[in-house]
């Protein structure tokens, strides 16, 4: 049962008391690893080091002097996080094998805290792709597709077709970290966001997403994909835990550059009653061609809630919307020429045995290690940043990225305080329909909502809302003003409160679990 | 337009990375006509913008040595290695010409 709570209160205080000890948990949660397998979401499971870390954390708590909240919560990363002396393989042929002779600053700064890290998660190769289905090691199944809510609003076309063809994706490209967390083998998952990578998942697999400003979470030892856009992302079941992970995680570090000076103190989210003051914007331009009906209803549902509770809620415009996807086009592939050029074989990873001349061992090294969706956005890149082309493609995108960025600038700066969209366009299609599509396609409908904050660098949230018509989750997005998190995060939690998500009733989980937890809350609000 | 053979070629040589078969070239012209809705906005007198943090002034730190010694740990990572170093083959050797090299864009 405490597997399915939150950290805050439950397992932060269940620990305390000594109710539950790190290496039970820890125990637990990987023999649920063990038995969702079928899922796919984990690439490596760091067993030993696991236990080893929990024992630690027991001895502290017997002490009485536990580091934190975070001291014996297991925890999950993306692989694209390198992790010392764990394998780290970005899901790519190109780093099957490398073990990482040191942590990324995140992990780090989690084990500093006494989390319990059980193992790096699956993704898109090099989180190139919106469904996680693009990697290696195969596609990640969204835990939902195995719920009771979603079996029993799907009707099976014919009775050759059973539950394995039926599955959904879990989206991406953190769909491991999205569905690690989803089925409870961790409480907390780190993933990262270039374009919308932890939101959309967070999104289709029911839990909270969170991309923070860019900025203020280092990004040293997260494998680069756009330096000027990536962010690494928390994964969370409850706003409230994204605080605590967001607490351990912000501020200045030296190995980045790129992160902020400014002093970060972690917050606590206080229990917003009174909404009166809230100017809430809805973003006209991200009612996109594509979005369904349902998730239309949704969020016009959402704003009612908003009115309704006292808030100010207007509609906006963000005019330039339609143009960050092409934009991001182009400087994502741009920036990606230029980051995967570091894959040549002669430090680290994949290296051919071609060995002519070094060109020709680079070439034929990148030709076995990367697959198409990865070399498609090389040669892409690679052709926006020709002499003949820079201008036109690489410093026009930037140039639409500024009009982007101030659009964004424009309506904060008129008075509203949060913008609410939607995070999806429909709820999560079965993989053998997404795979119909291919990635470049698919990433660039799935993308569209959630782009544009990577673009202005603003923190952005998806909190689960309901379920869909197929008994599926659905999310929306909050978008707040740069590093503006503790607002951003209150707003999300209040709305968490109201609308009340349902647990995922997972049917293979309820039979190991003996104290079955019923705390089913029914989505009052769909 | 389509992308002619000699800029296909160049970009592999560029990118060191191939193009593999028709459906790969058919991407690229893809992604470029895809690109080109860029050009519907107006950007006059917009200055392309780097990085959203450019009003700050980016952490430069002393240069002073903290970390280091970690030789034997790095070069755990290399394939080819021969005492401390990494061991490439030849240098300075073109890729061969588009006609010598297997390439999917030969015969096009």
């Amino acid at each position: 049962a405490v597997l399915r709570g939150g950290m805050c209160p439950q397992v932060s205080a269940a620990l305390k008391e000594g109710r539950v000890t790190p290496t039970e948990l820890c125990q637990r949660c990987l023999s649920l690893i063990r038995s969702t397998k079928f899922l796919n979401a984990y690439i490596t499971i760091a067993e030993e080091t696991a236990l080893k870390q929990a024992e630690e954390s027991e001895k502290r708590y017997r002490r009485g002097q536990p580091l934190g909240v975070l001291d014996g919560i297991p925890i999950a990363v993306k692989d694209n996080f390198n992790t010392a002396g764990i394998e780290t393989t970005c899901a790519s042929n190109m780093l099957k094998g490398y073990i990482s002779p040191y942590n990324a600053t995140v992990v780090q700064k989690l084990l500093d805290q006494g989390a319990v890290l059980l193992g790096k998660t699956n993704l898109d190769e090099f989180a190139m792709g919106s469904g996680s289905t693009d990697g290696v090691f195969g596609p990640v199944r969204n835990p939902w597709s195995y719920s009771r809510q979603y079996k029993k609003k799907s009707v099976p076309k014919s009775h050759s077709e059973d539950e394995e063809s039926n599955w959904v994706i879990t989206g991406g490209s953190s769909g491991g970290s999205a569905a690690a967390v989803s089925s409870f083998t961790c409480f907390a998952a780190l993933g990262s966001d270039t374009g919308g990578s932890t939101r959309n998942p967070a999104a289709h697999c029911g839990v909270v997403g969170l991309k923070p400003t860019y900025g203020l979470i280092s990004r040293h030892g997260l494998i680069p994909l756009v330096n000027s856009m990536d962010v690494p992302g928390i994964l969370t079941r409850c706003v409230d835990d994204a605080a605590v992970v967001l607490g351990s995680l912000a501020g200045h570090d030296p190995k980045d550059s790129t992160t902020i000076q400014d002093n970060f103190k972690p917050f606590e989210l206080p229990n917003l009653t009174d909404v009166s003051k809230l100017s809430i914007g809805i973003p006209k331009e991200y009612h996109a061609p594509g979005l369904s009906s349902e998730i239309l209803a949704l969020w016009s549902k959402a704003a009612d809630l908003f009115k309704n509770a006292g808030a100010k809620v207007t509609e906006v415009s963000l005019p330039h919307t339609r143009y960050s996807i092409v934009c991001y086009h182009v400087l994502c592939t741009a920036e990606v020429a230029s980051n995967m050029a570091r894959f040549d074989g002669l430090e680290y990873g994949h290296r051919s045995d071609m060995n002519k001349s070094t060109e020709s061992m680079y070439a034929a090294t990148r030709r076995e290690g990367f697959n198409d969706v990865v070399r498609g956005r090389i040669l892409s890149g690679n052709y926006f940043l020709l002499k003949q082309n820079y201008e036109n493609y690489f410093v026009k995108a930037q140039k639409v990225r500024r009009l982007i960025a101030n659009d964004f600038l424009k309506v904060f700066g008129s008075g509203v305080d949060i913008l609410l969209t939607p995070t999806t366009l429909s709820d999560a299609v079965p993989y053998m329909e997404f795979i119909k599509e291919d990635n470049r396609t698919r990433s660039t409908q799935d993308d569209i909502l959630t782009q544009a904050a990577n673009m202005a660098g603003l923190p952005a949230v998806n909190v689960p809302a309901a379920l869909s018509e197929r008994g599926l989750p659905v999310g929306l997005q909050f978008i707040g003003r740069s590093f503006q998190e503790k607002q951003l995060l209150t707003v999300a939690k209040w709305f968490e409160k109201q609308v009340k998500f349902p647990m995922i009733q997972l049917e293979e989980v309820k039979r190991h679990d003996h104290d079955v937890f019923q705390h089913q809350q029914s989505a009052s609000f769909s | 337009q389509t992308v002619t053979v000699a800029v296909l070629d160049h970009l592999e040589r560029l990118a060191l990375v191939d193009f593999r078969d028709a459906e790969g070239v058919q991407r690229l012209q893809e992604a470029i006509q895809f690109a080109d809705q860029l050009h519907e906005v107006n950007t006059d007198g917009v200055e392309p913008m780097d990085s959203v943090l450019e009003d700050r002034c980016l952490y430069l730190r002393e240069d002073d040595v903290t970390e280091g010694n970690c030789t034997k740990e790095l070069l755990k990572n290399a394939k080819e290695k021969v005492e401390e170093y990494f061991v490439a083959p030849p240098g300075n050797i073109p890729l061969p010409k588009l006609e010598e090299r297997e390439t999917f864009l030969q015969g096009s």
